[in-house]
């Protein structure tokens, strides 16, 4: 297997605030190869941006603070990175989509400036190349008068047009590695599917790793290739999307699949899953999702945290959750798929590789 | 734009004769008699009545009005009841050494408050950060009128860096400047200690916006984050403030002009009022007035070129 383009490898970062410490994330590995698009979902606060905010090395400092772990992207650590070393892969190599269009551009500069400010500032190219560079973005990403539009002051622009020029603003690089940050969340469900078509197609015309961040399983499986379930700081699970829907093997993330209403059935009430994502300030040793798993083990739970494990034998399908350790001699309630992963071996293989 | 500028233009006619009224008002309320004040205490009654009537003060004071608007709709300010002098000659003298003044009062704040604050704003609780703080904190409780005498004495009497008083003709000359450099120094530094708390605050909420946090994300570099993103935002709340301050500048130049002897409008105006003249009173005031007026148009004006929102027309 190749190297991942980008692999965060047990990454801690904590908050100081007047509460206390916040331990918003506890050991998170994620990979990243390239051509593949992962997504990333899990509820608010689990810490899927706080996550991406430190590859593109954009936390806050003070309150946040990068206690442990790393984040290689292409063979260099991020996280040694000077701020001028980073200000040369930041919008070249590596480039993010924010949550919210209305508040992530700004208001006094124009469209056509904000944009082509990224290729001024990593291409050796003048001003009219970079507007002309930047006019066939708006217009990749679908924005019609492109040319009248790099004028135009983001006020005048629409929710929907606005995240379309931040995508535009993102990729007008050609940036290796894309990160989307709830790139839809924002947007009413018809320019939310635009959006997404403009992704799909952009991804098909340049070759780049996407990370979908979200928390809408449904959306994000039409894109990714993989998806890492997180919860409480942590990942719980990693596999593919056929693979998540299939046979999720984290207690979370099988109630996570469960909740989601199927339109073939007759409507029932959602299951939820009981009690509250621990507190984060003092969260409790061991598994995070303790306190709620229905699964639940013994005192192993409680004390160890459980390493994110391989159960495929590929490193496809990794779990944090010690049915599948070795800590606890308790076996999985459900199929690993010992006997047939002969049988799903290759369709994962070509799902994971191959273009959706 | 245009249009907008002419509409504020039109709004200014009756903004001015609203001044001229309150103004005339006033002058009639005050105590004091002119023509009582230029033959001195002991002056034969009859010789006062006359010298009134020469004065034209024995009309009533609405008659008097609309003799002094319907000259001075026709640019005729009037004369000076103690020299003669036409009021206008007076005000054409004397506004050069008054805007020469603001301009440099201005240009100080700005200079030392703009960077100021935006250092403090970008390295928030460090030794910069307090230090002008405490600077802004220093001139801040300093009132103008005191801090031009403290100034004179220290830096003129005492240690006889600067001249005294007075000013040394047009700008641009070394000697020149240093008759100007005190008074605007008393004029101007409480309000950069003012300005620079205020572009520190309006600095600090604008680094914490999202589009910061996209402008960094693009790799273009802090110090283009900082003036190109951050500068323009933050700028904003800190013309408004500029526009704010203008009267009070002009209002602390009239009592700095004269602890320098400065030969502006202000000591013109104190001059005049002490002697009841009320001529150059009415037409001094309405130049101030006409001023803050242009100000705060300018202000306006540079509103639409900062924020793409504000739209005039």
């Amino acid at each position: 297997m190749t190297d991942p383009l980008l692999a965060i490898d047990d990454l801690h970062v904590h908050f100081h605030t007047e509460e206390g410490t916040v331990e918003a994330l506890d050991g998170v590995d994620l990979e990243v190869y390239g051509d593949e698009v992962v997504g990333v979902i899990g509820e608010s606060g689990c810490g899927k941006t706080v996550t991406m905010l430190s590859v593109m090395g954009l936390l806050q400092s003070p309150p946040a603070e990068v206690v442990g772990g790393s984040i290689r992207y292409d063979g260099r650590d991020l996280l040694t990175c000077s701020e001028s070393e980073l200000n040369e892969i930041r919008g070249e190599e590596i480039s993010m989509i924010y949550q919210d269009p209305m508040t992530s551009l700004n208001p006094v500069l124009t469209v056509g400036r904000q944009v082509s400010e990224v290729l001024l500032a990593h291409r050796d190219i003048s001003k009219r190349d970079a507007r002309e560079r930047s006019v066939e973005m708006l217009d990749a990403c679908g924005l019609a008068d492109p040319e009248r539009l790099m004028d135009e002051y983001p006020h005048s622009l629409s929710g929907g047009m606005r995240q379309r020029v931040m995508i535009a603003m993102a990729l007008v690089t050609e940036p290796n590695l894309l990160i989307a940050d709830e790139p839809t969340t924002a947007l009413d469900v018809t320019i939310q599917a635009q959006v997404m078509e403009v992704l799909r197609e952009l991804r098909s015309d340049h070759e780049v790793s996407i990370v979908f961040i979200t928390h809408d399983l449904p959306l994000v499986s039409e894109i990714a290739d993989r998806i890492a379930v997180m919860y409480a700081g942590t990942v719980a699970e990693t596999c593919s999307v056929e693979r998540l829907f299939d046979r999720p093997l984290h207690p979370y993330t099988r109630k996570l699949t469960e909740s989601i209403p199927k339109l073939d059935q007759p409507a029932t009430r959602l299951p939820s899953i009981d009690g509250t994502v621990p507190s984060l300030v003092d969260p409790p040793d061991g598994c995070r999702f303790a306190s709620r798993c229905p699964q639940f083990i013994g005192e192993e739970c409680r004390s160890v945290t459980p390493a994110l494990t391989d159960v495929s034998g590929t490193g496809r399908h990794e779990v944090a959750c010690h049915l599948y350790t070795d800590v606890s001699e308790a076996s999985p309630p459900w199929p690993v798929d010992d006997e047939d992963r002969t049988a799903q071996q290759p369709t994962a293989e070509t799902d994971d590789g191959g273009r959706r | 734009m245009l249009k907008y500028i002419i509409r504020r233009l039109l709004v200014m006619v009756p903004v001015v004769l609203g001044v001229t009224v309150v103004i005339s008002t006033l002058i009639y309320l005050s105590p004091g008699n002119p023509a009582q004040i230029a033959l001195g205490q002991n002056a034969n009654p009859e010789a006062v009545a006359r010298l009134e009537q020469q004065m034209g003060l024995n009309k009533p004071p609405h008659l008097r009005y609309v003799d002094w608007l319907t000259q001075a709709l026709q640019g005729n300010l009037g004369r000076s009841l103690e020299t003669g002098t036409p009021v206008t000659d007076l005000i054409v003298e004397r506004l050069p050494a008054t805007l020469e003044l603001a301009f440099a009062s201005l240009a100080i704040m700005l200079v030392i408050a703009l960077p100021l604050g935006v250092v403090s704003a970008v390295r928030q609780y460090s030794w910069v950060d307090n230090a002008s703080m405490l600077f802004a904190i220093f001139w801040l409780s300093m009132p103008s009128f005191w801090l031009a005498l403290i100034l004179l004495l220290l830096f003129a009497v005492h240690w006889d860096f600067f001249p005294i008083s007075g000013r040394a003709g047009a700008l641009l000359s070394v000697t020149a400047l240093s008759y100007l450099v005190l008074p605007a120094i008393a004029n101007g530094a409480r309000r950069a200690g003012l300005l620079t708390r205020m572009m520190r605050s309006s600095m600090l909420e604008i680094l914490n916006k999202d589009y910061i946090r996209t402008a960094k994300g693009k790799g273009i570099g802090q110090r283009s984050v900082i003036y190109s993103h951050g500068m323009r935002n933050a700028m904003i709340p800190i013309v408004t403030l500029l526009g704010l301050q203008v009267p009070s500048l002009i209002s602390s130049s009239v009592i700095v002009e004269v602890v320098f002897a400065w030969p502006g409008m202000g000591r013109l105006l104190v001059d005049a009022v002490l002697r009841r003249d009320y001529p150059v009173v009415q037409g001094v005031t309405l130049m101030y007035a006409v001023i803050v007026i242009v100000a705060n148009l300018l202000v306006d004006i540079a509103y639409s070129y900062l924020d793409p929102q504000i739209s005039y027309d």
